[in-house]
């Protein structure tokens, strides 16, 4: 299914135009406080660098038809819809979507602060940079000093897309960031899974576990360990052939105009700065 | 019920193995929308055009290439694909213990439990072994034909894997510089340091819902049924203008609440 580009998203007041377009925008609320921020991601896909080429080595392009017609759709004629039935939809819109509850769409409302090691791992989904927008920047700070000193981070429940997300904002560094949640629903517990039974362990099994995991225990872990080897191994390849003039089509149609190549962290450090983005 | 194992494998630590079994954490709940033709209502189909043409190319024609240069693309066919496959292995292999919580939340990606493969005793014994030191095993190993990193770990009773992203997925917050504004006064971090300190409570997730999933299916039911479902109006927020003064009245308000409780 491919993923609508052109929705409609509330801009605070006052938002500066900027080529690169957040990913969110809205309102972080705490009491009577709020702060307009954008959201950006916190990580980027670096996998996706294949391109699909026609036979002559064309860039393709990912286009969509009417089945019956046979004529290429634009973005303003596809909708969106829910199937009911065998091939019965519900139409539903952005704008619809988005007045079920206008209030989560917009805001991050802070009702609950908690202790940041209280949330487990398997919550995890997405992380986001939070920068200040509109002129929110000394209340931005304050929350973010607040939050930092006492270790807490906020909890909320808002709207993004057409998706409701559990968010837990954490502030580091003076910065803030969102990580959405899985909802508990959404986590299956190891009774779901028909896990066996706890067993009580011989004392002996244990410590020969301790004694190994002792054995291999070190207190870092350096980004090197995670590096993507994988990638690295398609990059070389790639090297190697175009160091050989092999299986190297030239078509003169660049697929990504340099201009828009964006560098993420570039947007960002501008906009935590509070620069336009250029 | 009980769900489908998706792997098995072996945990392997140093010259030890765990025979282990790998199941998926998570279980989608999301609403799942189609795209649709706004005039005739059936299903869109997608097709990779050539854009100079607007010609259909077939999936069998389709080539794979990597853009070194804008507008020069390096060929790579299915055999040098296939050779760049990770070797396959069975080894979920540990290369460290690091101490519980060492790693940030960024870098986690998506969550698995593992469950014992045939005798549960040695399972048993390493997740009290985990608990006991306070670590995590950080583990690499090859699933269809991709290449993982990941985190195992002891949560309650049972041992969850958790992938972890790669180096060059995770922007580190270092690099960025913390907004600025002017020296916060005293008065002004007392005050959010209260309202924050009043907001405190303990985390229990089940008590988060997604009633907006609720909503959307019930709006979805009422349009079905032909009817045309009332929506809230959208409105404009202002933003704090004097941060002292919405400080003040916010801790105000919490104190009512809290009275009338």
């Amino acid at each position: 299914m491919p993923k609508r580009k052109t929705r409609a998203k509330p801009e605070p007041e006052g938002e500066q135009e900027s080529s690169t377009r957040p990913f969110w925008s809205g309102t972080i609320t705490f009491g009577l406080v709020s702060i307009p921020v954008n959201l950006y991601p916190a990580t980027r896909s670096v996998r996706s660098s294949l391109r699909m080429l026609g036979p002559e080595g064309v860039p393709l392009h990912r286009r969509y038809f009417s089945p019956e017609t046979g004529k290429q759709l634009d973005d303003d004629d596809m909708v969106r819809g829910y199937e009911i039935e065998k091939d019965e939809y519900v139409l539903v819109t952005d704008e619809e979507l988005e007045r079920l509850d206008p209030e989560k769409s917009r805001d991050i409302d802070l009702r609950l602060f908690v202790k940041n090691e209280e949330i487990q791992p398997v919550y995890f989904e997405h992380a986001y940079f939070l920068a200040p927008a509109g002129g929110s920047v000394k209340a931005y700070q304050l929350l973010a000093e607040t939050m930092e000193k006492s270790g807490r981070a906020g909890i909320a429940t808002f709207v993004m897309r057409d998706k409701a997300y559990l968010v837990a904002i954490f502030a580091e560094n003076g910065i803030l960031r969102a990580e959405t949640l899985r909802f508990s629903d959404e986590i299956r517990s190891a009774e779901d899974i028909g896990l066996p039974k706890p067993k009580h362990a011989a004392k002996a099994d244990v410590s020969r576990f301790e004694k190994l995991i002792k054995a291999h225990a070190k207190d870092q872990l350096s980004r090197e360990e995670l590096r993507d080897e994988q990638t690295e191994e398609l990059l070389k390849l790639v090297e190697q052939k175009r160091s050989h003039h092999q299986d190297i089509v030239e078509t003169g149609v660049a697929e990504h105009e340099p201009e828009k190549v964006v560098d993420l962290m570039e947007i960002l450090k501008r906009s935590l700065a509070g620069k336009k983005a250029a | 019920m009980t769900a489908r194992a998706i792997w098995t494998g072996r945990l392997k630590i140093g010259s030890s193995g765990l025979p282990v079994k790998l199941y998926s954490a998570v279980e989608d709940q999301g609403i799942h929308f189609h795209i649709l033709d706004a005039k005739t209502k059936s299903r869109i189909k997608q097709h990779m055009v050539n854009p100079e043409t607007g010609e259909e190319v077939p999936p069998e024609e389709i080539r794979k290439g990597y853009e070194v240069e804008p507008g020069t693309f390096v060929l790579l066919d299915d055999e040098d694909l296939s050779k760049l496959e990770p070797k396959p292995s069975r080894d979920i292999e540990v290369s460290r213990f690091v101490p519980s919580g060492h790693i940030s939340h960024l870098w986690y990606d998506r969550p698995y439990y593992l469950g014992p493969d045939g005798d549960s005793d040695d399972y048993f014994a390493f997740v009290q072994a985990l608990k006991n030191e306070d670590r995590e095993g950080i583990v690499h190993w090859v699933m269809r034909g991709k290449s993982y990193a990941g985190a195992v770990r002891a949560s309650g009773d049972y041992l969850t894997l958790i992938t972890l992203k790669h180096s060059e997925e995770v922007l580190s917050d270092r690099d960025l510089p913390a907004p600025q504004a002017r020296d916060l006064s005293e008065k002004e971090l007392n005050m959010a340091q209260e309202l924050v300190g009043a907001l405190e409570g303990e985390l229990h997730f089940e008590n988060f819902r997604d009633e907006y999933r609720d909503r959307v299916l019930d709006f979805i039911k009422a349009k079905a049924k032909g009817r045309k479902p009332r929506l809230h109006p959208l409105r404009k927020k202002r933003p704090t203008a004097s941060l002292e003064r919405d400080l003040a009245r916010s801790l105000a308000s919490l104190k009512k609440e809290k009275k009338v409780a």
